[in-house]
Formats: C-alpha cells, structure tokens, sequence
C-alpha cells in the first residue's frame, strides 16, 4: 500500500477500533447488570410475601 | 438594590479585614511572582526576545492569581460552609461578587509590585500591556471564583482548582500577551472585554447553583 | 396525524445502513482529489466526527440547562453521556486530525491548525468535568455542579476558538495550509451521507449508553430497598 493509503486506513481504522472499544466495554457493564439483577431476583423471591390478595 | 450591594460590600469587606490580620496571602502572592520572574529569567535562552518574556510575564500572573484564588477560598474548604451561605438563593451571587472584588484587589496588588518589577527586570510596558492586564484580571477573578467554589464542594480541591481553571483562562492569556505585544493592542483589548462581560455575567448567574446545598 | 417518533431499532438500523452507503460512496463513487491524493478521503470521517464532537458537547449543555431549570434528576445523566460522547468524539477528532496532518504536512501536530488546538483546549476542559464530577459526593450538588461546568464548556467553545485566531497573529506563523476542499458534487454527497452516518452512529451510542447509566442508577436503588 501507498503511504497516503496507510493514512486513510490508519484515520478509518481508529474510528472503527474505538467503536469496537466502546462496544466491549458496554458488553461488559451490561454482563454485569445482568449478573446483578438475577442476585436481586433471588433476593426478592426470598423475601417473605407481602399482604396476599383478599386480606382486609 | 441597595441591601445587594450592601451585601456584597460586606461580604469583600469581611475578605479584606480577613487579610489584613492574618496578612498570610497578599505578602505570599507578592513574593511568588517576584520569585517566578527570577526563575524565568534563568529558564530564559540568551537570546531570547521581548516577545517570550511577555508570555512568561503572563505565567507568573495566572499563577499568582491562581495562589490567591486558593487562598481566597481557604477558609470556606475548612469550615465546609460559606458565610453569607444565610442570604436568600437569589441573593447569592452577592458572594460571588464580594469575592471577586477581593480576590481582585489582592491581585492588583500583587500586580502593582509585579509590573514594575517586570519592566525593570525585563521588557518596557506600555499602555496596552497594562491595560490587558487590567482586563484580564477582572475576567481571572471572575472566573476563578466560580471555579473555586465548585473545587471546594469537592475532594481533592487543591489540585483540582488549577484543572478547572487553566483551561478557561487560555483566551487571557491570549488577549494579554497580544495587547503586550502587538503594536496596535486593540483587537486584544477588545476581546479580553468581551471574555469578561461573557464569563462574568455567566459566573455570576451560575454562583447560586453552585453553592445551594 | 403526527410523524411516530423512531424505535432506537430503526434509527440504528438507518445508521448501519447508510454507513455501508457512505463507505462505499467515500471509497467507490467520489472521486479522488486531485491537490491532496488519496488523503483527502480522511476528510470524510474527519470533519463528520468533529461535528459530532461539537453536537455531544451541545447536547449535554442543553440537558444541563433543562436540569438547573426543571431540577428533574434524569437530565443529569443525559448530559454526563452527552459530555462523555462529546468527549469520546472529540479525542477521535484529535486522532484523526494528527493522522491527517502527518499524511498532508508530515507532521503529527502542528499549532497552525485551528481546529486542533481547539480540541485540544476543549480536551482539556471537558477531562476536568470528569475529575470535578467524580470528586463530589453524588446528589443534587454534583448535578448541579456538572450542569453549571457543561454550560461553561459550551460557552468556552467560540470564546477559545477566536482566542486562537488572534494568537495565530502572534505564535506561530501559518506555515501549513489545507484548501478548502474544492467539493464537487459528489463529493459533497458523499460527506453529507457520512456526516449524518456518523450523527446517528453516534445517537445510537448515546442511547445505548444512557439506557445503561440509568439501569446502574435503577439497580442499585431497587438493592438498597430489597436489602432493608
């Protein structure tokens, strides 16, 4: 490849490396969220129920 | 309007009084900028024009603001509280005007020994140099008091301050160090003025929201 | 009968879309430049993703005006990931601009180019937002405090841009230039396509992160009341 050719995949290349970046991070914080609300799940089933229908 | 300026005059009043019987800051700020221009001179190549002084001139000053800013603001971080702090929400700008106008005369005073200093150790100063100067202090304490209270609503204030503040303060040093140079001073002059009618009126709209617990 | 607004789907659906349409626009369609070569094709993603980096920065100063105006909590977040993308945008901006400047001029920086150094000043501004939003005690202090410094930014924009253009008088000389790009037609489809790419791209992201910063913020409320 050209050099001017190496620069605009370079220029091209770095957008798209930072998208992908972006995106895994995302992956990441969202793999998280999912690990932290099956724990709150659990949590909830857990908890004794509240009031059943049909008291008072 | 008049319980408003009373109020800012007591708040500035309270800052200078505050000085006066501590006298920690302003001797402080004068040395620093004497000692600054002295290791400029050293970090000065031989031959090295007028022109490079100037901008090291304005360095020194924003530094020297910046001590002063810190100072200023001293014992606010300490007592985690602002005095005045009772005024009524829309009456707060008040503190931030009473600041201003003391941090501003500590600075003009660090100033008035810095100048002369600064012509006899380096490069003549004309009209437009101190004119820019002037200017640009209104627009460094303006801006730097309202940069000063969000730095001290924080952790880490002391070297958060100067982060918050360099970068706002680029275009002083622009319209100072080309009021000093250039021939025809105006077009500097003009813009430090229009910085400061920006970013004053912005501050002091903006102080009340800062400050409110 | 009012226009339905779009699902995030097909906005990033669109956005996917035209992407495709803009590269092969870019690379298939327009033609090559006949001053720059084949380096003036940087300017297609180059100044797309410098307006995107304005438009973040401007989105998170009107989200920061709504919130000191409103005082409704859900601007806050909206204008951190509007900074944050404007930020993300504007790095990318200063990257592509270096890579840019080596391949016009030869060098990885120079001062002559305005919009540089501009986003460098920026660059420096909106890092201090981060360290300033992170060192105050979350709550509506710190919301505040972001919105006050969001708008400041965005004030500090034009400010620091003709601060810049007088310094040039006295700096630096202008040693290298770039010609306007002479755009034909085609050339100017072609960006317009990549600029508005580039926008939604850059929508989707904001989108995808905010509904992530809020579902954080949900999460750990909704802990706190099954842990009682």
């Amino acid at each position: 490849m050209s050099s001017g050719e190496k620069y605009v995949a370079a220029a091209y290349g770095v957008f798209l490396v930072v998208i992908l970046l972006w995106a895994a991070i995302l992956a990441a914080k969202l793999s998280r969220l999912e690990r932290e609300t099956g724990e709150l799940a659990v949590l909830a089933r857990s908890r004794p129920t509240a009031a059943g229908p049909g008291d008072g | 309007m008049n319980g408003y300026l009373g109020d800012v005059a007591a708040l500035a009043r309270k800052d200078l009084k505050l000085e006066l019987r501590a006298r920690d800051t302003l001797p402080a700020m004068v040395l620093f900028v004497l000692a600054t221009l002295v290791v400029f001179h050293f970090a000065l190549p031989a031959d090295a024009g007028d022109d490079a002084s100037y901008g090291l001139l304005w360095i020194a000053l924003v530094f020297t603001a910046l001590l002063g800013l810190a100072r200023a603001w001293a014992p606010e971080r300490e007592a985690g509280a602002l005095d005045g702090l009772v005024l009524a929400p829309s009456d707060r700008s008040a503190i931030w005007l009473g600041k201003t106008l003391a941090t501003l005369a500590f600075l003009a005073a660090a100033e008035l020994v810095a100048l002369p200093a600064f012509a006899l150790l380096f490069a003549p100063l004309d009209l437009g140099a101190v004119a820019g100067v002037a200017l640009a202090s209104l627009g460094i304490c303006a801006v730097g008091s309202l940069v000063a209270a969000m730095a001290a609503a924080a952790r880490g204030r002391e070297v958060l301050l100067p982060l918050l503040f360099l970068p706002l303060a680029i275009p002083l040093v622009v319209g100072g160090v080309g009021a000093s140079i250039a021939d025809d001073p105006s077009r500097y002059l003009a813009f430090l003025g229009l910085y400061d009618a920006v970013f004053a009126i912005l501050s002091w709209a903006a102080f009340e929201y800062v400050v409110t617990e | 009968m009012s226009i339905p607004k779009p699902t995030l789907t097909a906005l990033a659906a669109l956005a996917v879309g035209l992407g495709g349409l803009s590269v092969a626009m870019i690379f298939f369609v327009a033609p090559v430049d006949s001053d720059q070569g084949l380096t003036q094709k940087i300017f297609y993603v180059h100044v797309p993703i410098a307006l995107t980096a304005y438009a973040g920065f401007g989105l998170g100063a009107w989200k920061a005006l709504r919130l000191l105006m409103t005082r409704e909590e859900r601007y806050d977040l909206e204008s951190y990931t509007g900074v944050h993308q404007g930020t993300i945008f504007g790095v990318l901006t200063l990257v592509t601009g270096a890579i840019w400047a080596k391949a016009s001029w030869g060098v990885w920086w120079t001062w002559s180019s305005d919009q540089l150094v501009l986003f460098l000043v920026l660059f420096l501004f909106y890092c201090a937002y981060f360290m300033l939003r992170f060192s105050i005690e979350p709550g509506p202090r710190r919301e505040r405090i972001s919105a006050v410094y969001a708008l400041f930014g965005v004030a500090l924009i034009p400010v620091s841009f003709f601060a810049i253009r007088l310094a040039n008088d006295f700096i630096h000389p202008t040693v290298f230039t770039r010609e306007g790009p002479q755009m034909t037609g085609v050339m100017f489809a072609a960006f317009c396509v990549s600029w508005v790419a580039i926008s939604l791209v850059a929508y989707v992201m904001y989108r995808a992160e905010l509904a992530g910063k809020r579902t954080d913020a949900n999460l750990r409320e909704l802990r706190e009341a099954l842990a009682s």
